[in-house]
């Protein structure tokens, strides 16, 4: 049994189980939708079809990762997380600040259904075509970044294994709850995640691009809490200066 | 299904350029702390001090410039 050094898993299992966890409340407010609207039947399959073709791709990625050197893949996969975490950290301030309306499950969840209802009405015979490629769209897309998630905070560090399963951890209590629940789950402070993912991401990148660069970063892992605090900081420094008045009011 | 390719490809694109101008400021201080790294004969964590702060300040230059753009 391979023993997991858990100081520096934690923080990819963190970041991938909470990035997944937004994502996967996002694509199940879609997959909601099709199902109230056209039926479980074209949900599934829609879903069934997203989730094999990431499964393929999971399949043929994962070998080609496995032969790539690490010190070869951290500045590649460092680039693309500092323009994925820096992109999905403004967002989030811009969201906490007003400028950007808060992500809405609601909202989307109503959309979604008027979108469906406005394609027609629900097939009785054989496949719902309109209303599976609907869920097979939100899912892969939505899908796609979980596995890039999953693959950049895992693979720089021989931890795809624990961060899939910190992913697959965040898709088995969404589908839990949602299933329970059967409404878009409205609840999640999907901002404050996001926050904490693209501050989690974006210092995995500064780290993986400096030591790609061949920065040796003093402290080593220990620098990661300091890229942390630091983004972190300039994150709420952000959203407070250009903080909207509607935004200032309604807190 | 071009329709659907093509969405795809433009969310994967839009994953990583969401804002263009963010992104080349991102990839700027990348190559400034790369060169400083490689050809400055420099301390290289100057190059990670550099690589650092200008992360930082293409955030805050980011959520500055949308915040002035918004209505």
């Amino acid at each position: 049994m391979i023993l997991l050094d858990w100081s520096s898993a934690a923080p990819a299992v963190g970041a991938a189980f909470a990035a997944s966890l937004v994502e996967v409340v996002e694509a199940f407010t879609i997959v909601l939708a099709v199902a109230t609207l056209r039926g479980w039947r074209a949900a599934a399959a829609g879903t069934a079809s997203a989730l094999a073709v990431l499964a393929a791709g999971v399949l043929l990625l994962g070998p080609l990762l496995e032969r790539v050197p690490l010190d070869a893949l951290q500045l590649p996969i460092g680039i693309l997380l500092l323009l994925f975490g820096i992109g999905w950290l403004r967002k989030a301030a811009l969201r906490a600040a007003g400028i950007v309306p808060l992500h809405d499950e609601t909202a989307i969840f109503a959309r979604e259904s008027a979108e469906l209802a406005a394609r027609g009405g629900r097939r009785r015979a054989g496949l719902d075509w309109a209303a599976a490629i609907t869920a097979f769209q939100g899912v892969l897309m939505e899908g796609i970044e979980v596995v890039f998630i999953v693959i950049a905070v895992g693979a720089a560090r021989g931890l795809l294994v624990p961060a899939g399963l910190g992913a697959l951890a965040a898709c088995a209590l969404v589908l839990i709850v949602g299933i329970a629940v059967r409404r878009p789950l409205s609840r999640v402070p999907e901002n404050t995640l996001k926050f904490a993912v693209g501050v989690m991401l974006s210092s995995f990148g500064v780290f993986w691009t400096g030591e790609g660069i061949g920065v040796p970063w003093p402290g080593q892992d220990l620098s990661m809490l300091g890229f942390v605090l630091l983004f972190l900081a300039a994150g709420l420094a952000g959203a407070a200066a250009v903080r909207h008045p509607a935004a200032e009011a309604a807190q | 299904m071009r329709r659907i390719v093509r969405e795809i490809a433009g969310e994967l694109v839009g994953m990583f350029v969401a804002d263009g101008r963010l992104a080349l400021a991102i990839l700027a201080v990348i190559a400034a702390a790369w060169a400083l790294v490689r050809w400055s004969g420099l301390d290289p964590r100057i190059g990670g001090a550099v690589l650092l702060a200008g992360s930082l300040g293409a955030l805050l230059g980011g959520i500055r410039r949308a915040a002035r753009k918004s209505p």
